[in-house]
């Protein structure tokens, strides 16, 4: 933990234990530099990537993007958090373990988080087609993509459609419709 | 002049092994890309059997998200339910009473069980060896009609409570479960004089899906899967939970990482499951089987990442709670999901029939990828 | 012209193929219940139980079923030949049993009777020719369909049948060595003469041929091109109903022929076991008018049934071949065995006999 806190100074944010399990908070900047210290250092030695996700926080629009990480010969966790904001993307890490090739394909399905430098970033559960992100806090559980349902299954299924509008104007925001 | 295309100029082919399939396990569509019959590349298609279970638990309180959890993977369903109840304990800070935690290991290991048995029947069947189909299944049977006689369910069992157990053993459950281990391990006996020295099995399983361990563990691999290849990590030992740290049982650890060390790895942990199951049976203390957990619960704000060692590999659950009735964010780690990553690595380069072989060993639940 | 030629060169053969041809009909029907019994069996399961007492009746019921189906005849198929692709390849099975003695000679009104269809001196080179006709008709049964994947499912199986034929011809030389005739008749006599079934005198040459056998006929463990776990459907993928079915009486008579052939050549044929030996004659029933005969159609039976048995076993018993595995050992193992036994028996031959 201090080593990585050493190295990585101005991007750490702030380490926490809840429940006995270890969580160190980084800005989201070198996040691949910082994960691959964690796979190679002796230290630590986090050579499987046990899971990656995202939580969705509303209230400051914001994703938190969560690394659980595992040290087979050590045996000891970690889980690894940054924040971005709904519209910024991140580094991918699929570099660092392949793991994360299906793992981010996940999140960008379920929450449009934009990863850089991935190889094949497509939607993986979602068919291509479709308009939407359901895990967002904003996505009701009865929402459909009325138009993919009207197009491929020829019924109208009467949902309300999930209508994406750029609540920011920002140049690189994530709309629905990429 | 036009050029007139027969079936022999094409030195590709692009075909999709549609998701109906007779030997693909529930729906997946792998397209290959195959020059005559060695495969070139392939591509999963998944999320045919997507539902939401996610969103699910976002809108469900904690204790009503247990069932929709057994829908998951609907072969070990009692994994998942331990797994669930677990991190929800621990957020608590409860722990279940030591009668309903033995009887938790008890009945996820006969789940472990009918989830190998499942596995060899299906892969023998993929490969052509019909009859130990059949035979898997009338031991599934028996394990079978003791869920029900405990539960009432057979596949999606929604056994455990948060806190404990909600049913008390049945009378008849020791007789009944100890005639069943008695000659289970003659059984697992009979099913490796079919394939284990067949000379056809060993031909079509020996070196196909070949993954060496430094690649497994970079492609998060897990589980029987990963231990074939010749990495020792399991769950139960590195991390213990439950009761297993009071347990004797061995894990077994393959070699090559070939599908013929897979299997021999599911065969002995079927052996060892049978073994843990005499020892709980032996060693179930009376008491309580139900911890004090107050009826609504409202777990503390934070968030825990707990993990078991289910039939198919590491699964995890990741929940974020905001002190409301229902989670904030429910995170399932899928260990097919991870797993079927790794059918890319293992199948460039052999032919067509053993993508079916590979597919087979690597021991995939939909439901559970697709959640 | 006289009615003593008439009878003897017409109505008799007429009357043996009739018998021949019922009785190897009713086999093949009888193969489609045995095989769904036997599998269930070995699998701690009854099998069809319901058409009469313990399913015995559902041959009959099968076929009713298949007659009554619809008729499909794909668009894009080529009409006579979709129809006549299956009875190319169910006839040939059939007519192999022209050659093969069911039993000894016999009196009867004064005629002498022999219980095979015909004697001909090139018995053995008949049969293998006629089976390579056989596979003309699943060729032509996927090509015929118009369609990519029965196309490839009919040359996969019609490349794995050519290659066991070879290997199924080296490995009858070696009985053929020590007869001297291609006559099966003459083999079953031969071996009435030595005392001893060739399977004795040429135990590596039966092995190979019922291996070989086993893949000619597309059985597990090298049904792999039929398998339907594969991608590759199979040349009978637009067949249905009732061509569907001659395709599959044709693969049971093909099994039928192929235990024919190696009861005849390394087993005796009608012959009882020990033929020679002295004590054992009354399994001949000499005693019994029509007696030598029907001994003879008794053990003849009784062998083939044996090796129909041992081809559901297998068959539910092992695993399946993938495709270049199987043709791996047609070629590198039993072909280069075969040569070897040719050899070794050629010198034992020679030195010896």
């Amino acid at each position: 933990m201090d080593a990585l806190k050493a190295k990585f100074e101005t991007q750490f944010v702030k380490a926490t234990t809840f429940l006995g399990q270890n969580q160190v908070e980084v800005k989201k900047a070198l996040i691949t530099e910082i994960m691959e210290f964690l796979r190679d250092d002796d230290g630590c030695k986090f050579n499987y990537l046990v899971d990656e996700t995202a939580v969705h926080w509303p209230k400051n629009e914001e994703f938190e993007l969560v690394y659980i990480l595992y040290s087979i010969d050590k045996g000891h966790t970690l889980r690894v958090k940054t924040r971005i904001k709904e519209w910024e993307t991140i580094e991918s890490v699929a570099s660092v373990w392949t793991t994360a090739d299906w793992l981010e394909r996940e999140v960008y399905d379920m929450f449009g988080v934009r990863y850089a430098n991935h190889p094949n970033l497509k939607r993986i559960l979602m068919p291509e087609d479709w308009v939407g992100f359901p895990l967002r806090k904003d996505y009701n559980l009865r929402l459909q993509d009325v138009e993919w349902v009207r197009k491929h299954l020829g019924i109208d299924s009467g949902q309300k459609y999930y209508v994406g509008e750029a609540r920011h104007e920002m140049p690189d925001y994530i709309t629905p419709q990429d | 002049m036009s050029k007139t295309e027969t079936l022999f100029d094409a030195s590709e082919l692009t075909v999709s092994m549609g998701p109906q399939h007779p030997s693909t396990h529930g729906v997946l569509q792998v397209k290959l890309k195959l020059d005559g019959e060695r495969v070139l590349d392939l591509e999963c298609v998944i999320g045919f059997l997507h539902r939401g279970v996610e969103k699910l638990g976002e809108v469900q309180t904690w204790g009503q998200f247990v069932p929709t959890l057994d829908r998951m993977d609907y072969i070990a369903a009692v994994s998942n339910c331990l797994g669930y109840c677990e991190t929800v304990e621990k957020m608590l800070g409860v722990t279940a009473p030591p009668r309903a935690q033995y009887i938790r290991v008890l009945m996820t290991e006969l789940n472990r069980i009918t989830s190998h048995l499942l596995w060899l029947g299906t892969h023998a069947i993929d490969l052509g060896a019909i009859t130990t189909f059949l035979y898997c299944f009338r031991e599934r049977e028996e394990i079978l009609k003791i869920f029900e006689n405990y539960c009432g369910a057979r596949l999606t069992t929604h056994m455990f409570r948060i806190g404990g157990t909600q049913y008390e053993l049945y009378e008849g459950f020791h007789d009944q479960v100890r005639k069943f281990i008695a000659d289970f391990p003659k059984k697992v006996d009979e099913y490796e004089t079919l394939l284990t020295e067949n000379r056809i099995w060993l031909d079509r399983t020996k070196n196909v899906g070949v993954i060496s361990a430094k690649d497994a563990i970079d492609l998060g691999l897990t589980g029987p899967a990963l231990r074939g290849s010749g990495v020792n990590f399991d769950l139960r030992k590195a991390k213990p939970y439950c009761v297993y740290n009071e347990l004797d049982f061995d894990v077994p650890v393959g070699e090559v990482g070939d599908t013929y060390d897979r299997y021999l790895v599911r065969m002995e942990e079927m052996r060892q499951s049978a073994r843990i199951v005499t020892q709980a049976l032996d060693r179930i203390p009376d008491g309580p089987i139900m911890a004090k957990v107050s009826k609504i619960i409202k777990p503390p704000v934070g968030d825990i990442y707990h993990s078991i060692e289910s039939p198919k590999g590491e699964l995890g659950y990741y929940l974020v709670s905001d002190g409301a009735t229902c989670a904030y964010r429910a995170r399932v780690r899928p260990p097919s999901f991870v797993n079927l990553q790794s059918l890319r690595k293992m199948c460039i380069g052999h032919m067509v029939a053993d993508v079916v072989a590979v597919i087979g060993t690597l021991d995939i639940v939909l439901g559970e990828i697709d959640r | 012209m006289d009615v003593n030629w008439l009878i003897d060169n017409v109505l008799i053969p007429l009357i043996k193929i009739g018998i021949v041809f019922g009785a190897l009909s009713g086999v093949v029907a009888l193969m489609t219940l045995a095989e769904r019994k036997v599998a269930a069996f070995i699998q701690v399961r009854l099998g069809p139980m319901r058409v009469g007492p313990h399913g015995i009746l559902q041959p009959i019921a099968d076929g009713i079923k298949l007659m009554l189906k619809e008729d499909i005849l794909p668009a894009k198929a080529d009409p006579l030949i979709f129809t006549m692709a299956p009875v190319i390849a169910l006839v040939p099975a059939f007519i192999v049993f022209c050659v093969i003695p069911f039993g000894p000679q016999f009196q009867l009104f004064g005629k002498t009777i022999s219980l095979h269809i015909a004697d001909l001196n090139i018995g053995v080179l008949y049969v293998l020719s006629i089976s390579s006709i056989g596979i003309l008709g699943i060729i032509l049964g996927g090509w015929a369909s118009n369609s990519k994947y029965p196309l490839m499912g009919a040359l996969r199986s019609a490349a794995q049948m050519v290659s066991y034929e070879v290997a199924l011809g080296f490995s009858i030389m070696g009985v053929l060595m020590i007869t001297g005739s291609l006559s099966l008749v003459e083999i079953v006599n031969k071996q009435k003469e030595y005392g001893w079934w060739f399977v004795f005198l040429q135990p590596l040459g039966f092995i190979l041929f019922f291996v070989c056998g086993i893949a000619e006929t597309n059985r597990a463990p090298f049904d792999l091109p039929e398998a339907e776990s594969e991608l590759v459907a199979g040349f009978h993928t637009e067949y249905s109903g009732f061509r569907f079915s001659l395709y599959f009486l044709a693969e049971y008579a093909n099994m039928i022929a192929i235990s024919g052939m190696a009861v005849t050549l390394f087993f005796g044929g009608w012959l009882r076991p020990f033929p020679n030996v002295a004590f054992l004659s009354f399994l001949d029933l000499p005693f019994l008018a029509l007696g030598p005969a029907l001994a003879g159609i008794f053990w003849f039976g009784l062998k083939v049934i044996i090796f129909l048995y041992c081809y559901l076993w297998f068959r539910w018993t092992w695993p399946r071949y993938r495709y270049d595995q199987l043709m791996k050992i047609g070629w590198q193992w039993l072909l280069p065995l075969a040569i070897v036994n040719l050899i070794v028996t050629a010198a034992v031959v020679v030195l010896f006999l």
